[in-house]
């Protein structure tokens, strides 16, 4: 946990962190099975309500924190992740938390969401990915797959789409995860590792839109498929997976990337490796079709985190401050080649 | 401990031959330092300003340099001048016309020469003016030789060579040598204007304090310089410039981004928040990061943000968090910023946004000077977006300006525009000192109670006076609540399509702008016999004052009134407008106020504009304030 943060000794519930505002996402959207993942799971941290703080971009996703007990923000498209810097670096007593989806955090606000990761700004950034635009009535997303035929590509989109979790490894994110919105479980674990990450935390929720996307994630999802596609990693266990675990995640000698195969020497799972290759190996085994889908922690390592930096900065130079701040500011004026005249 | 290594010292010079050369008393003297990028002109006019300003002199300077880093060596694209003007009583410019050019090399002269009034010194660098250096700007034959500089008064010096010479000894590489021509150039004119120069060479010591070989190498080129004005009979006279008359107090000279950044600091102190700046680098405002980014001692945050929208994004979410948030940028940025302006409207929290204006479209003339951001910063916002605008009207003005956006910012809780431009940006004055304890308290208070029925707490409940909305910042226990930039209900801050709702709020924040409380315009009219009043906005104040004097002594009437708050408008304006028959509006734009002004009050105001990237001179404003006063 991050060592700047209050902790409260009063004992929250789920309904502590729900507003009083009247949920408006389309029924059966997966959006809302992720809010109630999240207010079950707040209490956890211990956290004053007061202290914690949503700032969203624009999507369905980003109404997510007028639904939230806290302070919160629902501000621009894609800009969510420089706002919470913003707030995040003045404000190391607040628990700072980005909710964003993948044409906000991957199209219009891709440079904010590289820079904040690359940064280690404390930050949570929950991606709701979807694959496409809800908001604006269905069209391809950055994240839909090649070929997917849209309002705005009747011919099929000719954009190959972002693997999200390369992507943040990419911009050196100290912390990434994937999770599913309809497993709470393991969509709460996800967090409350999130949670305990000093630095920038990455999450994305594979998230369904049944208006315009449905099924989106439904090989991964369905109890008679998901089994032979579906890998859970786990830290220090082997990864496999299968009905009978027959499938392995091995790592071919001379090969810089990672295999699935059947029976073989499965790796065993470290999310603390410090060289990102290992995480964006796994982070390669799942593509558009989601034929082979790793959720879990792939990457959890420290490196001083851009507020902590900050911060330091300011104290040692607040420790050298001399007199009170008017003083120091006459100082600051006089600080210069003076002439004075009588 | 200020000393030169060898031979006499400038002050013994000074002292051995006193009387030996004529000194003839000036009011006012206009130099200008001229040479390629890479000669140091912008250091030698900021040198010598410094010795001008301790001297007690009233100073105005006018830099001018080209974006380009180091254009190709000798041309006329890789000309960077300074422009010093300093006098004996108050001055508002940086002067017209130099009487004292001096020119590095033939591309300097050939690129200043148009602006030299005849009977102008020139001072050349004759080892510059080789027949490629001459090629390369176009001359045929040296100026210096086909008598094309008969209508001024050429000193041929031998700069370069002069300075390696007297470098000899030193023992200084000869590119170094070569490279201290410049303090050759700033000892002679310190020495023809009788500067005093102990602060030069303290200059110099900190400069160059890891490299005491420069440090000697400067100063013994600054010696040698002042020597040979003292020795060689190309230079007959010197001239003593008299101490302006200037109010009683502690003065230093300042540019305008420097200034302006310290009103930030000052702002920071006097309302008791700590500033956070979000910026990202552009020219001409990033002195302004580079200033604020030393301060973090007054518990200031620089972020050097990934693009000009992360920078405003940054600020706006420190403000939220309970920070004065600043964002710094130029024409381009604020274009880049639009839609988080309309979002810290919206949201209605302080923000301060700095364009340091400068020449476009687009990248435009990143390092000349321009008004040309009026409209956006009026009106370039999608949506019914009204915020704040001020403009300094000098250099030191930007440090007032700078504490007054962030007075309004915080009271009113509004985004407010500080329309700097390069034109006071990098020009300089002296700076009547204040004193931190008598600048204004622009603190304000945290709402840390529930404002409604049974504890509820009401974000957008606004106090009854000022219109402004709560700011309950993060961390206050109780107040949790949700902003954002869907509409607002009124009161309760919910998300609301409701049309009757819509129009209130666009109505009410128009009419909280509108509210706040601002200045009156003052008036200048001496005799208050004028018929004609010129009206101006930010950086234009020095030429268009310099005028309305030249006029008025002249005997010719005008009246002149500046404006500082752009928006909202003064309230006595209206009245001053109509009581005149005639009203001039000089500005760096295509008559962006003047569209206002017009539109507003219904007052054929008369634009006259000018977008060379230059300022307006003020002998152009007098000759166009001449004819209307006598004409109409």
């Amino acid at each position: 946990m991050v060592s700047t943060i209050p902790i409260t000794p009063v004992k929250l519930t789920a309904k502590d962190f729900k507003s009083d505002q009247e949920v408006r996402w389309c029924p059966g959207c997966g959006d809302y099975a992720i809010l109630a993942a999240v207010q079950g799971f707040m209490p956890e941290l211990g956290i004053p309500r007061e202290n914690i703080v949503f700032v969203s971009g624009i999507g369905c996703s980003s109404r997510f924190p007028y639904y939230m007990n806290t302070y919160g923000m629902h501000s621009i498209h894609g800009r969510a992740p420089a706002i919470a810097t913003g707030l995040s670096v003045s404000r190391p007593d607040l628990s700072v938390w980005v909710v964003t989806g993948d044409g906000d955090a991957l199209s219009i606000g891709g440079n904010h969401l590289i820079h904040a990761l690359r940064r280690n700004v404390n930050l949570k950034i929950l991606l709701f990915n979807n694959r496409i635009y809800g908001l604006t009535k269905g069209q391809y997303s950055p994240t839909s797959e090649l070929g997917k035929i849209t309002k705005s590509t009747p011919a099929g989109s000719a954009d190959s789409p972002f693997n999200p979790l390369s992507l943040a490894l990419g911009a050196e994110a100290t912390f990434v995860a994937r999770t599913i919105d309809s497993d709470r479980k393991h969509l709460q674990s996800v967090l409350r590792a999130a949670a305990e990450h000093e630095g920038s935390a990455f999450v994305e929720i594979y998230q369904n839109c049944n208006i315009f996307n449905d099924g989106a994630f439904e090989l991964i999802k369905d109890s008679t498929t998901r089994e032979d596609h579906l890998i859970r990693l786990e830290q220090g266990q082997p990864i496999t997976f299968g009905a009978q675990q027959q499938f392995s995640v091995t790592h071919p000698a001379g090969s810089f990337g990672l295999k699935v195969q059947e029976g073989g020497e499965a790796l065993v799972h470290d999310a603390t490796v410090d060289d990102p290759a290992y995480a964006f190996a796994l982070s390669r085994l799942s593509g558009s079709d989601l034929g082979t889908t790793p959720i879990g922690v792939f990457r959890n390592v420290q490196r001083p985190s851009y507020d902590e930096l900050i911060t330091k900065q300011l104290v040692d130079a607040k420790s050298q401050a001399d007199g009170t701040p008017e003083q120091m500011l006459d100082g600051l004026l006089n600080k210069a080649d003076t002439w004075t005249i009588l | 401990m200020c000393s030169f290594p060898a031979g006499r010292r400038p002050w013994e010079v000074a002292k051995v031959s006193a009387g030996a050369k004529r000194v003839e008393q000036l009011d006012r003297v206009v130099i200008r330092f001229a040479g390629d990028s890479g000669d140091g002109m912008q250091l030698t006019g900021d040198r010598f300003t410094s010795e001008t300003a301790q001297l007690g002199n009233d100073i105005s300077t006018l830099p001018n340099f080209p974006a380009e880093i180091r254009a190709p060596a000798g041309t006329l694209p890789g000309v960077s001048s300074f422009q010093v003007h300093f006098a004996d009583y108050d001055i508002l410019t940086p002067g017209d016309a130099p009487n004292v050019l001096v020119a590095m090399n033939p591309a300097a002269l050939k690129a200043n020469l148009a602006d030299l009034p005849s009977g102008a010194d020139i001072i050349v660098n004759t080892d510059e003016f080789t027949k490629r250096n001459l090629a390369k700007v176009g001359y045929a034959v040296s100026p210096l030789e086909d008598g094309s500089l008969a209508d001024f008064a050429v000193h041929p010096v031998a700069l370069t060579s002069m300075t390696v010479g007297a470098l000899a000894e030193l023992g200084v590489a000869k590119k170094d040598g070569e490279r201290a021509k410049n303090m050759f150039a700033l000892g002679l004119l310190s020495w023809m204007y009788s500067r005093p120069f102990e602060s030069t060479l303290r200059f110099l010591e900190t400069k160059f304090a890891k490299r005491p070989d420069l440090v000697a190498a400067n100063k013994a080129a600054f010696q040698a310089g002042w020597n040979f004005g003292e020795t060689t009979e190309s230079f007959t006279v010197r001239y003593e410039v008299k101490p302006a008359r200037m109010k009683p107090g502690t003065y230093r000279n300042i540019t305008g981004n420097q200034a302006l950044a310290l009103g930030l600091v000052a702002a920071s102190v006097r309302s008791k928040l700590p500033l956070f700046l979000g910026a990202y680098p552009i020219t001409p405002a990033s002195d302004i990061l580079h200033e604020l980014s030393k301060h973090k001692k007054f518990g200031i945050t620089t972020v050097q943000a990934e693009d000009e929208i992360a920078a405003i994004g940054a600020a706006v979410g420190a403000s939220y968090g309970g920070a004065l948030g600043v964002t710094t940028t130029s024409g381009p940025g604020v274009a880049l910023k639009g839609e988080t302006i309309s979002l810290a409207i919206a949201l209605e929290l302080p923000l301060v946004i700095v364009d340091v204006q400068r020449a476009g479209p687009s990248t435009g003339m990143p390092t000349k000077t321009e008004q040309a951001d009026l409209n956006m910063a009026l009106f370039g916002r999608h949506g019914e977006a009204p915020l704040a605008v001020i403009a300094p009207k000098s250099p030191s003005d930007c440090f007032h300006a700078a504490i007054e956006a962030a007075r309004i910012a915080l009271k009113y809780r509004t985004p407010v525009i500080l329309l700097s431009d390069n034109y006071v940006a990098n020009g300089s004055e002296p700076w009547l000192l204040p004193s931190a304890d008598e600048l204004p308290d622009i603190s304000v208070e945290f709402t840390t109670e529930p404002n409604g029925e049974d504890g509820r707490f009401l974000p957008y409940l606004r106090d009854p006076e000022t219109l402004a909305r709560p700011w309950a910042i993060p961390g206050t226990a109780g107040l949790e609540h949700r902003i954002g930039g869907l509409e607002k209900a009124d009161k309760t801050g919910d998300i609301s399509y409701d049309p009757a709702n819509h129009e209130f709020m666009v109505r009410t924040r128009a009419q909280r702008i509108e509210a706040i409380e601002v200045p009156d315009i003052e008036v200048e009219d001496a005799d208050e016999s004028a018929r004609v009043l010129v009206l101006g906005w930010g950086s234009t104040y020095g030429p268009i004052g310099a005028a309305c004097r030249a006029l008025r002594q002249r005997g010719l009437p005008i009246a002149q009134a500046h404006l500082r708050h752009l928006a909202p408008l003064p309230a006595n304006l209206g009245e001053v407008l109509t009581a005149y028959d005639k009203v001039v509006i000089p500005e760096m734009n295509l008559g962006q106020l003047a569209h206002v002004i017009r539109a507003k009050y219904l007052v054929d105001a008369v634009p006259f504009n000018q977008v060379s990237g230059l300022p307006f001179t003020a002998a152009t404003l007098e000759n166009m304030l001449e004819d209307v006063v006598k004409n109409g």
